[in-house]
């Protein structure tokens, strides 16, 4: 390596956050996702939409490995992803990931949830960790919760906590695995409304949800899956607008 | 939403036949036919019972006479205890040395009673335990200090009991620990390895492995070289626990849901850090009364080394009762012995409760 870290910032700038190149997935003898080509700019965000079992959530997990691509090639902050579980952690570290069911760790305290990673991966200490913790909680409306456990807050808290959580380790990109679907209907709103001022604030955002007002006031661009594959992709005003593909219009037939 | 103001209603009182002592029989003892059958035939039945056992027990009993005076009486010679006391507790601990044991035992129990507060759990407290296991050990050894050596041969008794059991189980602990992790390993040979020893070891009784470490194992020794028969024993109980604990612990991994092992994932922990500050402690919480059942066992099963001519706590008093003396009394020692494992067993599995209670954080 001869670039002076001067190029290595410009470089960083123009690099894509996530490129996925002819990426296949299969479980088993399944052919879960085919031929994917995704590039994500930093900043961008992006919503994906599609029937259950179109692959939507497997792509989204094979961005920080949690899936296990057999085909293709992945390459996120730079590092591509193979089997070196060093380059992954390091790519995971940059990537934060928000669940369906929110996935608390229920024996720790809110506090403790937000500090962990920081702490013991970061390496930062304690104090600073807390502090900056909450800040976050203060962020999404829960600060008073912090020393209380995971099982005594309602979901749209825990879900609130957990996108607090993701963001205490400072990461390039978010990924959001249908983070309302789990979640009563009065509910999904201040989860919503949490996801929205982050996108405000630039966060470079991959999201699979079926809210498709948060798709429209939000994201850069609408992705629509089936059968494991990319379907169409547009801004949000056109995807909805004018739909290129049957599928696509069938679709949003029956969710709008 | 209730709209009515709380001061318009009448609060009634509780009908009586429901509440205090009276309400408490009826729906305990006396709710239906059988059970009210079931209540007098038991009352019956400790009437019947208890009399003629607390005459013997406390009334008859003699409690610090002679072998001989207990000939002359129908109850409890509870002297057989006092009079062997020294024997049951020591074994063949050189005497005049006593008081060595028994400080190594009032630290043991001392360290396991001031261990019990979980806000103690720091690294200064692992300082003191090595500092106590020394000190423990010098004690039950000597041969320094001016204390007398005592040869391991030489230790017996109450002292044997609560080291074996005690080792074997904080040895165990981690140990099966380790081959649950290893089981569910990703790595075949280290996966194959676990499987195989989880599956021997708890295929023989641990009588026979304690058989083995005894009168095989030596065999395959080098000439000369000689490892301690306590120590062996003690391996073999380690050995035997574990792949126990192995099992309970894998069961334990298993309930963890795979949400929580993702979420650690993407944080960025790595694997040892994602186990042990996230998977292990809700593992191991959810395992504690299973985990406590069989250190349980374990502590019990000590009582085994007697097949290797250790002579633990039970032994020595079988011991004792082979006097011509004391003969015929065996009910009263055994009962004291029983009075005595139930005492330790009684702490740990409270303790465990106690530690099921502060962890429970799922309201």
């Amino acid at each position: 390596m001869t670039t002076s870290p001067a190029d290595q910032t410009s470089l960083e700038q123009v690099a894509p956050i996530v490129e996925i190149r002819a990426m296949h997935k299969w479980y088993g003898d399944f052919h879960v996702l085919s031929d994917i080509n995704l590039t994500v700019q930093s900043g961008e965000r992006i919503v994906i939409c599609g029937p259950s079992g179109s692959g939507k959530s497997t792509l989204i997990r094979c961005i920080n490995r949690l899936e296990e691509h057999q085909r293709g090639q992945i390459i996120v902050n730079g590092i591509e992803l193979t089997k070196d579980i060093k380059n992954i952690e390091k790519i995971r570290t940059e990537v934060g990931m928000v669940f369906q069911h929110f996935n608390l760790f229920p024996h720790l305290t809110i506090l403790e949830n937000l500090t962990l990673g920081p702490i013991w991966v970061r390496k930062t200490p304690r104090k600073e960790a807390e502090e900056i913790a909450l800040q976050y909680l203060d962020k999404v409306h829960i600060a008073e919760q912090a020393r209380k456990y995971p099982g005594q807050l309602s979901g749209g808290q825990q879900q609130r906590v957990a996108i607090a959580r993701s963001l205490c380790m400072n990461p390039k990109l978010m990924l959001f695995d249908e983070p309302t679907s789990a979640l009563d209907p009065e509910m999904i709103k201040e989860v919503l409304d949490v996801m929205i001022d982050l996108a405000k604030e630039g966060m470079t955002m991959i999201v699979v949800t079926h809210e498709m007002g948060f798709a429209k006031s939000v994201a850069d661009r609408v992705m629509f899956m089936d059968y494991g594959e990319i379907v169409e992709q547009n801004k949000p005003q056109e995807f909805f607008d004018n739909p290129q593909h049957e599928r696509t219009k069938l679709f949003l037939s029956q969710i709008l | 939403m209730t709209t009515q103001a709380p001061s318009k209603r009448a609060y009634l009182k509780p009908p009586v036949t429901e509440v205090g002592v009276l309400g408490w029989l009826r729906s305990n003892l006396f709710n239906t036919w059988y059970n009210s059958l079931l209540t007098i035939f038991v009352i019956a039945l400790l009437a019947w019972l208890l009399p003629p056992l607390i005459r013997w027990g406390f009334i008859d009993s003699l409690w610090n006479s002679s072998a001989e005076a207990c000939r002359e009486t129908d109850g409890a010679c509870w002297s057989v205890i006092p009079n062997n006391i020294r024997f049951i507790i020591f074994g063949f601990f050189p005497s005049g040395q006593e008081w060595r044991p028994t400080l190594a035992m009032v630290l043991l129990i001392g360290m396991v009673i001031y261990s019990r507060d979980r806000s103690r759990w720091k690294r200064s407290l692992l300082v003191l335990w090595a500092i106590n296991l020394v000190v423990m050990g010098v004690l039950m050894h000597g041969g320094i200090f001016g204390m007398p050596s005592v040869d391991t041969a030489q230790w017996s008794g109450l002292p044997l009991t609560l080291m074996l059991s005690f080792f074997g189980m904080v040895a165990a602990y981690p140990f099966g620990v380790l081959l649950a992790l290893g089981r569910r390993s990703d790595l075949p040979a280290i996966k194959t390895l676990c499987v195989i020893y989880i599956e021997m070891i708890r295929g023989v009784p641990l009588i026979s492995l304690l058989f083995m470490s005894s009168v095989m194992f030596p065999l395959f020794l080098p000439e000369g070289v000689t490892i301690d028969k306590v120590l062996r024993a003690q391996i073999a109980i380690i050995l035997f626990t574990a792949a126990y604990i192995a099992e309970v612990v894998r069961g334990g991994l298993q309930a963890i849901p795979k949400g929580q092992y993702e979420a650690a994932d993407s944080l960025g922990l790595n694997y040892r850090q994602s186990m042990r500050l996230i998977i292990l402690p809700q593992a191991l919480k959810i395992v504690i009364p299973p985990t406590v059942g069989i250190l349980l066992s374990a502590f019990k099963d000590t009582s085994l080394v007697v097949i290797i001519a250790l002579y633990d706590v039970l032994k020595t008093t079988k011991v004792a009762l082979s006097n011509p003396l004391w003969t015929g009394y065996s009910t009263e020692a055994y009962i004291f012995l029983a009075l005595l494992y139930f005492v330790f067993c009684y702490a740990m599995s409270s303790y465990s409760r106690k530690l099921e209670k502060e962890l429970h954080t799922e309201h």
